[in-house]
C-alpha cells in the first residue's frame, strides 16, 4: 500500500510537470487557434537556460528567476517574428511553420551549447529526501515540483478568472475579431499570452533539467504526451489540462509500475515480460482513444465554439 | 592569400589523384551524429580518423575514402543509410553501428550484397548465433558477454539478490539475459523501459527499492546513463542499494556523471589504462588530437576496426574483389588490438578478456576510469554454437 502511494506520487509529479506544458499549449491553441509544435523547444530552452544561469550565478533560485524571464522574452520574440504570420492560416501551415522552428531551435542549441547536453546540479537543500509516511522516502525535489505546479495552477486560475487580462483572454478565446473590434489590442494580448505559455514551458524545462539533464531534442518526446493531455482535457481548457495532466501522469506511471505484474496473473511469465512494457507504454494512447470515443471534444471542452 | 591557398590545395589534390591512379578503398561509416547520443558517434569517428592518421591516411597501403552517415539512432534510418552506402557509394566495407536494433535492421542489405560489415559496437545475440554471416565481423563483443562478466563479479561480491533495469530494445534484452545467465543469486524483478524516449525512471526506481534487493543491475548507454545515475542518487538509493552496471559509465558520459560515478563498478572489455603499446599510443594521441577529450570503449573498438581492415588488405595486397581471401585474412585478426589479445571465434565475434572498471580521482583530482581486476579471461559468447559457420 505504501508502495502504491509512492508510485502515485511519482505519477502526480509527472502529471504536474505535464500540466505546466499543457497549460501554455492549450492557452495558445484556445485563444490564437494556433498549433504550436515548437512548444517543446521552449521547454528545452528552459532547461538549457537554467543550467547556464545556474553555472553563471552559482545560485539555483537566481537561475529560476532569470530562466522564467528569458523564456518569457524569447516566447514574445518568437510570437512577434514568426507566429504572427501564421494566425490567419490553415492548421497545416502552423504545423509546417512550427516544425521548422523545432529544427531551428535544435540546431541553435547545438551551435551555442554543443551536442553533449548540460547538467543542472541541485542545491543541497533540494537534493535530500523526506520520509513522507513511515518507510516511504521521497525526494524533496520531486515534491517541490508538485508544489510549484500547484501554485502555478492557482495563479493561472486567478489570472484567467479574476483579472481584467483574464477577462480579455476569455473573451479572445470566444471571439477574437469582436474583442479586437471593441478596441482591445489583440496583437499585444496574443504576444503576452504566447509569452506566458513560453514561460510556463521554460519553467517545466528548468524543473525537469536536474532530473533529466538538458538535452537537444528533449522537447519532442514530451510534446507528444502534452498533446495527449490537451486532447483528453479538451482543447483550450486550462481546467481540462489540469485534470488530464494528473490523469495521464498517473495512468502512465502506475501503469508502468503495476501492469507487468498484473499481466503475470493471466499470461505466462515470458509473455508478460514482453507484453508488459509494450502495453504500458501504449496505455495513455489507449486511454485517449477510449475518451475520444465517449467524449469526442475531450473531458472539458472549452465552452464556446 | 586565400586564392593561393585554394590553388595550392587544388594542385595538391591533382597530384594526389595522379600519384594514385588506382581506385581508393571506400569505407562507409554508420553511427549516430545527431541527437543526445551524438557524443558516441563523434568518439567513434574521431577514433577512426586517428587510426587513419596512424596508418598514414592509407589502408592496406591503398588510398582510402570514408563516407560518414548519421543513423539518428533510428533503425529505419540506419537501414536507409546502409542501403545508400552500398547502392550509390558502392563501398567496400561498412563500419560502425552503436545500436543493436539499428544493426539488426541494417544487416540484410549488407549481407545480401556481400559487403563486409564490421560492427564496432552493437552485438545483438541473433548476430552471434543464427544470423551470423561470413560478411559480418565484430570488433566489440556480443551484448550478453559484458553483463555476464558483471554477474560473475556480483557472485564474487556475495550479492544474494538483485533487481535488473534496462531499456526495452534488442540490446537491453540481451544485457538483462546476460546477467541472469551467470548471476547465482535471486532475481527479484526486472524492468524494461521505453527506449529511447523514457528518461524518467522514478517508477522503476521506486519498484526496485520496494523489492529490497542487495543490488541493482542496470544497463543505460549514452545520455540515459547520466539521467539514471542522477535519479538513483536523488532517490536516496546511493549508499543504500549498491549499483552494478554494464555500458552505463564511460568516457562520453563520465564528465557529466562526475562524482556520481565514483564507486559504481562496470564490466568492460577495454579500459583506457590497459598496459599495451598500441593502447598507450591510441589514448595519448587521441587526447592530444582532440584537445584533452578522453577516448571511450566505443572509440577503442572503432580504432581496432580500422586496423582489422588494414591487416586484411595488407594480406590480400589491396585486392577487395576476392571476398573469400579477404574474409580469411580478416578471420586471422592479424593486427595489434588496443585490447592486447584479440582473436575471432567461429561466428566472427572476438574471444577476449573482460575487466572490472571503476571511476576514481587521479592525481589532478580529475575523475577517470581505471582497471581494477580481470573478471574473466578469453571469454567466448554463449551463442556461437548456434552459428552455422564452423
Amino acid at each position: 500500500m505504501l508502495y502504491f502511494i509512492e508510485q502515485c506520487l511519482n505519477g502526480l509529479q509527472v502529471g504536474m510537470l505535464l500540466f505546466l506544458l499543457a497549460a501554455g499549449l492549450t492557452l495558445i491553441f484556445g485563444i490564437m487557434n494556433l498549433v504550436n509544435l515548437a512548444h517543446g523547444s521552449l521547454y528545452m530552452l528552459g532547461a538549457y537556460f537554467a543550467a547556464t544561469f545556474a553555472a553563471w550565478t552559482g545560485s539555483f533560485l537566481a537561475a529560476v528567476v532569470l530562466t522564467i524571464a528569458t523564456t518569457l522574452a524569447v516566447g514574445m520574440l518568437v510570437e512577434i517574428i514568426a507566429m504572427r504570420r501564421l494566425y490567419g492560416r490553415d492548421h497545416l501551415d502552423h504545423v509546417l511553420g512550427t516544425f521548422g522552428l523545432i529544427l531551428f531551435f535544435n540546431e541553435a542549441v547545438r551551435l551555442i551549447w554543443g551536442p553533449a547536453g548540460l547538467n543542472l546540479a541541485l542545491p543541497p537543500w533540494l537534493s535530500s529526501w523526506v520520509e513522507i509516511i513511515p518507510d516511504v522516502f521521497y525526494p524533496v525535489y520531486r515534491l517541490s515540483i508538485i508544489v510549484v505546479a500547484l501554485a502555478v495552477a492557482v495563479f493561472l486560475y486567478a489570472l484567467v478568472m479574476r483579472t481584467r487580462i483574464g477577462m480579455l483572454i476569455r473573451a479572445g478565446a470566444s471571439d477574437r475579431e469582436m474583442v479586437g473590434a471593441l478596441g482591445v489590442n489583440i496583437k499585444l494580448l496574443s504576444t503576452f499570452i504566447f509569452g506566458i505559455g513560453a514561460a510556463l514551458a521554460g519553467l517545466a524545462g528548468l524543473m525537469q533539467a536536474p532530473i533529466l539533464t538538458a538535452q537537444i531534442g528533449m522537447g519532442e518526446n514530451i510534446l507528444i504526451v502534452t498533446f495527449v493531455v490537451i486532447i483528453i482535457g479538451g482543447i483550450g481548457s486550462i481546467r481540462g489540462a489540469f485534470i488530464a495532466s494528473i490523469f495521464v501522469g498517473l495512468t502512465d506511471t502506475v501503469g508502468r509500475a503495476f501492469l507487468p505484474d498484473l499481466l503475470k496473473l493471466v499470461l505466462s511469465p515470458a509473455g508478460a515480460s514482453t507484453a508488459g512494457p509494450a502495453l504500458s507504454s501504449m496505455l495513455i494512447y489507449l486511454v485517449m482513444a477510449v475518451i475520444l470515443i465517449v467524449r469526442p471534444e475531450g473531458l472539458f471542452p472549452a465552452s464556446s465554439k | 592569400m586565400r586564392k593561393t591557398l585554394l590553388l595550392s590545395a587544388a594542385v595538391l589534390a591533382l597530384s594526389v589523384t595522379a600519384a594514385s591512379a588506382q581506385k581508393p578503398i571506400k569505407i562507409g561509416f554508420v553511427s549516430t551524429f545527431s541527437g543526445p547520443t551524438a557524443v558516441i558517434g563523434n568518439d567513434m569517428r574521431n577514433s577512426f580518423e586517428l587510426a587513419l592518421d596512424h596508418l598514414g591516411r592509407k589502408i592496406g597501403g591503398q588510398p582510402v575514402e570514408v563516407v560518414y552517415e548519421d543513423d539518428g539512432q533510428k533503425p529505419e534510418v540506419g537501414k536507409q543509410k546502409t542501403e545508400k552506402l552500398i547502392e550509390s557509394d558502392k563501398v567496400d566495407f561498412i563500419v560502425g553501428y552503436i545500436w543493436s536494433n539499428v544493426l539488426l535492421a541494417s544487416l540484410k542489405p549488407a549481407v545480401d550484397s556481400k559487403t563486409f560489415l564490421i560492427t564496432s559496437n552493437a552485438g545483438p545475440s541473433q548476430l552471434a548465433g543464427e544470423l551470423c554471416s561470413p560478411y559480418v565481423f565484430s570488433t566489440s563483443w556480443q551484448n550478453d558477454q559484458t553483463p555476464e562478466a558483471m554477474g560473475l563479479y556480483m557472485n564474487k561480491k556475495g550479492v544474494k539478490s538483485a533487481f535488473l533495469i534496462g531499456p526495452n530494445y534488442a540490446a537491453g534484452k540481451d544485457m538483462l539475459a546476460g546477467v541472469t545467465s551467470t548471476f547465482k543469486g535471486q532475481i527479484l524483478g526486472q524492468e524494461f523501459t521505453k527506449w529511447p524516449d523514457q528518461l524518467d525512471f522514478s517508477a522503476e526506481l521506486s519498484k526496485a527499492r520496494n523489492a529490497k534487493p542487495d543490488a541493482i543491475f542496470v544497463f543505460y548507454p549514452g545520455a540515459a546513463g547520466i539521467q539514471f545515475l542522477t535519479q538513483y542518487a536523488q532517490m536516496g538509493l546511493k549508499g543504500r542499494i549498491p549499483l552494478y552496471t554494464a555500458f552505463t559509465i564511460d568516457e562520453t558520459t563520465l564528465p557529466r556523471q562526475g562524482e556520481l560515478a565514483i564507486g559504481v563498478p562496470g564490466a568492460q572489455e577495454w579500459v583506457n589504462d590497459l598496459p599495451n603499446e598500441q593502447n598507450k599510443r591510441y589514448v595519448a594521441d587521441y587526447i592530444k588530437k582532440y584537445n584533452g577529450t578522453r577516448p571511450s570503449f566505443y572509440g577503442a573498438q572503432t580504432y581496432d576496426a580500422a586496423f582489422l581492415i588494414d591487416s586484411a588488405l595488407n594480406a590480400t595486397k589491396g585486392n577487395v574483389s576476392d571476398k573469400d581471401a579477404l574474409r580469411k585474412a580478416m578471420e586471422k585478426a592479424d593486427f595489434k588490438s588496443v585490447r592486447g589479445n584479440f582473436k575471432y571465434g567461429n561466428n566472427h565475434v572476438p574471444i577476449q578478456n573482460f575487466y572490472l572498471q571503476d571511476a576514481v580521482k587521479d592525481a589532478d583530482g580529475k575523475i577517470v576510469l581505471k582497471t581494477v581486476e580481470t573478471i574473466v579471461e578469453n571469454d567466448q559468447d554463449r551463442f556461437h554454437d548456434k552459428c552455422p559457420m564452423k
